[in-house]
């Protein structure tokens, strides 16, 4: 697409029978910082069946100017109908930048949008900024440029992507890395509608039946996270680990070594391949510490961990050091809260 | 029914060691064992399951280096019909967007009528899930993406489920479809000794252009069907100037390797004094209680 450096800073806005999706307000959070960056305004463009009060949510998170795209079509999502309806806001908005969660909605969609309007796509960002970059092969310098920062081959490697001449610079990023800001309900902006027809084609994936399951795990949003790994032995007893997180009010995190013993299910799983966390607290019990571990919980403001091996990587990195048997330190951690608690009362 | 499946050979970077990285922060390549990549694995086995149930042609495509032919031979092993090898130095150094030009070039170059795409959900390099969409687009045919089975073939239609981010759905589209398949959901057969004793000795076409190959060796090759054909950029349609590293709109500015920066670390001994004194300074920070 033809550059507009003035162009928006925009956001894909995910939604769920009318509720928007929490990655689509972290986006809006980061969106107008890097829009005041870049002296431009915030869009989101909401694809849905009624708009409704999204729109006045959207703007009390940092939307400038909200595109909404209304059809019956766009109830659930499907690839073909967003990427239309999304390619058409592009057009008419023409953004120097669109960020999309990177849910499997997002994953899904990007790529077929970034494919429609030829432009590039830098996938699963963990952070963004702007900068400048100089092609010293052609002398050329590129000023404000979207860094799209991102973990790489499985973790062992961070690259930094741009996109010198093909705009809009678009990116997926992770869910939980970018912070929501404060509502303020009495922002305002402008609502812009955008009409799109859909034919037989754009309607040929047609939804059946939908299992919802309900997501029990909250690990993106908690604020202290207790997590085990293979150190922690065997199924049973990583419902201490369960029994422990419970007693702190804690969500429960794994390893990928943990979840592939099957001592607990993939949505607990921390890391490259599975979620990412920034909480307060984050307990890493018999977890080694591994890069692609490390990239999913790094940004928690202490990190406590314990392993009875004194050289395990993640001492490199934890904020708090026990070396010693879980089975004997997680009881003591235990007594030791309780009595908090109860000199707190 | 035509059926492609996209594969790539790709670094296990599961299982990196000291020496992947190297000491100015790039990728130690030489280091890194190759492997399948695991969902396109399961990409195939879901190809293979159909093929054994209705009945269809299932062709393997790689985009990679000439030894990327090792896959393919592992494909011939496990059941594909035909496989090709999509090399070319020009294509080096392409973006997903890139990449998803030259292998949509190369499957309608290839395999006239298809009827199911299918590739892995996305490869254990890149990590990105890109040029699966990205083809569907270029090919103008609908995708269905985190697919985790296949529950009828029929009549030009196919019902699929798939994963959403609220949980699975059951979706139906009419063929041609590209389907991305999800890692884990099936268990990928291994090489049966008959095929592997056949396509052992397979070569693709770089190698059978190698000095000690005689024509007598090529005609042995070709009589019993084991060349693997190579695709070069002269085989396909494509415009130059959108592929390679100077078609690509995504630059890598720069890359750095996963140091463990050394932080100021407490140690607290694993006693119960101990632990009160860790939990009391937690609860002066205001992390915990």
């Amino acid at each position: 697409m033809e550059k507009n450096k003035y162009g928006h800073v925009a956001v894909f806005i995910q939604q769920h029978n009318s509720k928007i999706e929490a990655v689509s307000l972290e986006l809006l959070g980061r969106a107008t910082e890097l829009a005041k960056e870049l002296d431009t305004k915030v869009s989101a463009y909401l694809p849905c069946e009624k708009a409704g009060e999204m729109t006045k949510a959207l703007f009390s998170y940092g939307a400038d100017y909200v595109y909404t795209i209304e059809n019956k079509e766009l109830k659930d999502f499907r690839s073909l109908p967003y990427t239309k309806a999304v390619v058409e806001a592009v057009k008419k908005d023409a953004p120097c930048i669109v960020l999309f969660g990177a849910t499997r909605t997002g994953r899904d969609l990007a790529p077929r949008v970034a494919s429609t309007i030829r432009s590039g796509l830098t996938a699963d960002c963990t952070e963004l900024k702007i900068g400048s970059y100089t092609d010293n092969k052609a002398g050329k310098t590129y000023e404000k440029l979207l860094y799209q920062i991102r973990p790489a081959f499985g973790g062992n490697i961070i690259a930094t992507i741009i996109n010198p001449e093909w705009h809009p610079q678009m990116a997926t990023v992770r869910e939980g890395v970018m912070k929501m800001r404060e509502p303020n309900t009495s922002r305002k902006g402008e609502v812009i509608p955008i009409n799109v027809t859909f034919s037989d084609v754009d309607l040929a994936v047609k939804i059946i039946d939908k299992v919802i399951k309900e997501k029990k795990v909250n690990l993106t949003g908690a604020n202290i996270v207790v997590a085990g790994g293979m150190g922690v032995g065997s199924k049973d007893c990583f419902c201490k680990i369960n029994e422990f997180a419970k007693i702190i009010n804690a969500e429960v995190g794994a390893s990928r070594a943990a979840v592939d013993q099957g001592w607990v299910s993939k949505e607990h799983q921390v890391g490259q391949t599975g979620v990412t966390v920034r909480p307060k607290l984050y307990i890493a019990c018999g977890i080694s510490g591994s890069v692609q571990h490390k990239a999913g919980m790094d940004q928690a403001l202490k990190i406590i961990a314990i392993n009875s091996d004194p050289e395990a990587p993640i001492f490199k990195f934890a904020h708090v050091k026990i070396v010693g048997d879980l089975n004997t330190v997680i009881p003591m951690m235990i007594e030791a809260y309780k009595k908090i608690d109860v000199s707190k009362k | 029914m035509e059926i492609v499946v996209l594969v790539k050979q790709v670094p296990d970077t599961a299982n990196v060691g000291a020496d992947a990285m190297k000491e100015d922060g790039t990728v130690n390549r030489a280091a890194l064992k190759t492997v399948f990549n695991p969902d396109d694995l399961n990409a195939l086995e879901m190809a293979l399951e159909i093929k054994e149930r209705y009945g269809a042609n299932v062709s393997v495509i790689t985009m990679g280096p000439p030894k990327a032919v090792e896959i393919l031979k592992e494909s011939l092993y496990r059941g594909a019909d035909k496989v090709y090898l999509l090399s070319d130095p020009k294509f080096a150094g392409s973006d997903t967007l890139a990449t998803s030009l030259i292998l949509k070039s190369a499957i309608e170059a290839k395999v006239k009528n298809f009827d199911i795409i299918m590739a892995g959900r996305q490869a254990i390099d890149g990590d990105t899930a890109q040029v699966g969409p990205q083809i569907a687009e270029k090919l103008n045919v609908p995708q269905v993406t985190f697919v985790t089975d296949v529950e009828e073939v029929k009549n030009g239609k196919m019902r699929l489920s798939r994963l959403s981010d609220e949980g699975t759905e059951i979706v139906e589209c009419k063929t041609p479809v590209l389907l991305t398949v999800e890692g884990g959901v099936n268990n990928p057969r291994p090489p049966r000794v008959k095929r592997l004793l056949k396509y052992v000795n397979a070569m693709s076409s770089f190698q059978m252009n190698e000095d000690w190959v005689t024509d007598e060796d090529v005609e042995y090759l070709k009589k019993r069907e084991l060349e693997i054909p190579v695709i070069s950029f002269c085989d396909i349609v494509v415009n130059p100037e959108y592929i390679g590293l100077a078609g690509s709109p995504t630059r890598v500015k720069e890359i750095h390797s996963v140091v463990f920066k050394s932080i100021e670390t407490k140690d607290y001994p694993a006693n119960q004094d101990g632990i009160n004194n860790m939990m009391k300074e937690l609860v002066s920070e205001h992390i915990i209680g």
